[in-house]
């Protein structure tokens, strides 16, 4: 894992969580310099807001629409590339066809929810600046990166004050 | 389940993966003696010809296609169910989503390799795909075998990504507590560097409530499709327009069945008991029942439109069915999906988790039974009495059935040696205490709200 400099507290439950941010908050730390990290989604509560993916479901559609073109193409172009009547039917089936679309339709709004979801949460990021493994056994991290040097004591006071179980720190913080 | 802390669920649900009993390694061997065996039968029936198997004019269609059918359904069990109630935000479906969804990837996996089986001559199988010959002569598109080349791997695609998606967190969750370094590294590239941020967190969740607003059309379509490989041919008893949603009621009903089998038997031999618990057998049991009753429904309406219809081929097969040769089979269908299920799932007292599993392993029997029915009798008994044949399966059509309920099986217990069969992120997510809002918001809100 990269070293960054970071000072982060680890919460037992989404309230003392709630808690630490709160601190952070008051200390006036820039948001995007918090960190949170958690378990599970805590959506209904404030530390764990994140950016709305409000564009995803438009990507999708559009991979969506890109994958019926793609299908409506292949349909068209084996159907006419060697027209052989079968069954009666036009050479250009609109049944078939449409199932064909369809079918691609929905592949390539699968594959873009897919890519767009890898990308939004910007994976894969094998070596992640920050990570602590307790996270696993239920622990909340919330933690501020690149913190100026003179207010480490100081978050470090709030993130205990606040419930933290343990603060941790990384980088050059964590030498001193 | 009384309450568990989140570090006694880890140990609960990652246990699997690091203690291995001895009956663990009895059943995998056994199992994988009747994939080996299916394995040498199948390498026998590429040698010797497509001859050794027992289709032959004017049933072409046997065991193969009715294995290609019935797991091809029966791989609704996961992603269809799963889906659905990830939409209801059935609350109970935490433990049991990924059970089912595996069950999807894996019969939709086997399912997949009967056409190729099937073809006697594997090696052209590429000739499915749409890909032109040399003369420029492309599949058509217009057969309805070519729309399953599409819709199978739609589906497949989707189901794989609707049980990946998920299982991200939890292998992130393994290589926390991996303790060799050889585990570490793999599911330290299976996590793809998760750390639970909220942005990937809410990613997740909204990747997955698409999935599961797109896999619902897919599935149904799937099957339909399937079905509409015999109900676009004129053949006494399958030129139906009810055919595709009899198929896809069957397909559920099977997959369900498949879903509480699997589940009882992972709490008996996993030691589950705490996390699968009786409300989901009963839940699920219920879903059965409602299943079974609209398969009677079905099996009803087709049987009697056939019969007022009164056309002599159709009536050929119908009475083949019903009396004939294939009653025996018939009558067992009805038995194991409608008469022994429906009391069991209907009586309270019976729904037990046994009784659930009872029921659900006849359907399954009576299901594979159902897609036989459906295929051979008809092709038997086709328009021109001359050309009346009858079926009979050879042992090496026998030996890759049995291998593919091994291969079930085998996979189904390799996978909950490597990936928590419970998905543990979700289950502590059920969990959750409320939040405690501010009072004086709380109190701002209400005014507004007033």
């Amino acid at each position: 894992m990269a070293a960054v400099n970071s000072v982060y507290g680890l919460f037992h439950g989404p309230h003392a969580a709630e808690r630490g941010m709160n601190a952070l908050r008051a200390a006036g730390i820039a948001p995007d310099q918090i960190i949170v990290m958690s378990p599970e989604p805590f959506e209904e509560y404030g530390f764990a807001q994140a950016e709305r993916a409000k564009l995803m479901p438009w990507l999708v559609a559009l991979g969506g629409v890109i994958g019926g073109t793609t299908g409506y193409l292949i349909a068209w172009y084996t159907q006419t590339a060697y027209p052989i009547v079968t069954g009666g039917m036009p050479i250009m089936a609109p049944w078939p066809t449409g199932i064909v679309t369809y079918e691609l339709t929905m592949m390539g709004a699968i594959v873009t929810t897919l890519i767009t979801l890898l990308i939004g949460s910007r994976l894969p990021n094998w070596k992640p600046k920050l990570y602590d493994p307790e996270i696993s056994d239920g622990k909340i991290l919330i933690g501020v990166v690149d913190p100026p040097d003179n207010a480490r004591a100081d978050i470090e006071n709030r993130l205990r004050r606040a419930g933290a179980e343990q603060v941790k720190a990384t980088g050059r913080f964590s030498a001193s | 389940m009384v309450a568990k802390t989140p570090e006694q669920i880890n140990e609960d649900l990652l246990r699997p993966l690091s203690v291995t009993s001895g009956r663990y390694w009895v059943g995998l061997a056994f199992f994988s003696g009747i994939v080996v065996a299916a394995l040498c039968a199948f390498l026998f029936q590429v040698y010797s010809g497509i001859g050794v198997a027992g289709i032959r004019r004017p049933v072409f269609w046997g065991f193969y296609i009715t294995n290609f059918v019935f797991w091809i359904g029966l791989s609704h069990a996961g992603t269809l169910i799963s889906a659905i109630l990830r939409l209801a935000n059935a609350t109970w479906r935490r433990p049991v989503t990924r059970c089912a969804e595996v069950i999807t990837v894996f019969a939709l996996s086997i399912g997949a390799t009967f056409p190729v089986i099937h073809l006697g001559r594997p090696w052209l199988a590429f000739w499915l795909f749409p890909y032109p010959t040399e003369r420029g002569l492309w599949p058509n598109i217009r057969s309805p075998l070519l729309w399953d080349f599409f819709a199978i791997n739609t589906y497949l695609l989707g189901s794989v990504t609707f049980l990946l998606l998920p299982m991200v967190p939890d292998f992130a969750l393994v290589r926390d507590h991996a303790k060799t370094a050889v585990r570490k590294r793999i599911y330290t590239i299976l996590a793809l560097g998760w750390t639970g941020t909220p942005r990937q967190w809410h990613r997740l969740e909204k990747a997955m409530q698409i999935m599961a607003i797109a896999i619902i059309p897919v599935a149904v379509s799937v099957h339909s499709i399937v079905s509409w490989d015999f109900a676009m041919a004129p053949v006494p008893m399958w030129h139906s327009t009810i055919f595709a949603p009899y198929f896809v009621a069957g397909a559920i009903f099977s997959g369900i069945a498949a879903l509480i089998l699997a589940m009882a038997l992972l709490r008996k031999l996993l030691h589950l008991e705490e996390y699968l618990l009786p409300i989901h057998f009963q839940n699920l049991g219920k879903l059965l029942l409602v299943m079974s009753l609209l398969w009677v429904y079905f099996v009803f309406a087709e049987r009697l439109t056939t019969w007022y219809g009164n056309g002599s081929s159709e009536m050929a097969v119908f009475w083949l069915t019903q009396t004939g040769s294939y009653s025996p089979l018939f009558w067992t269908m009805v038995t194991c999906n409608f008469l022994i299920p429906f009391p069991i799932l209907a009586i309270k007292k019976l729904r037990t988790i046994t009784g659930t599993a009872i029921a659900s392993f006849t359907v399954v029997i009576g299901m594979w039974l159902e897609r036989f029915l459906i295929i051979v009798p008809s092709l038997s008994h086709k328009y021109l009495p001359y050309s009346w044949g009858t079926y009979r399966p050879t042992w090496v059509e026998i030996t890759i059935t049995a291998g593919t309920f091994a291969a079930m099986a085998l996979l189904y217990m390799l996978f909950s040696k490597t990936v928590p069969i419970i998905s543990i992120w979700e289950l502590k997510w059920g969990r959750h205490e409320e939040p405690v809002r501010d009072p004086v918001l709380a109190q701002r809100d209400e005014e507004a709200m007033a």
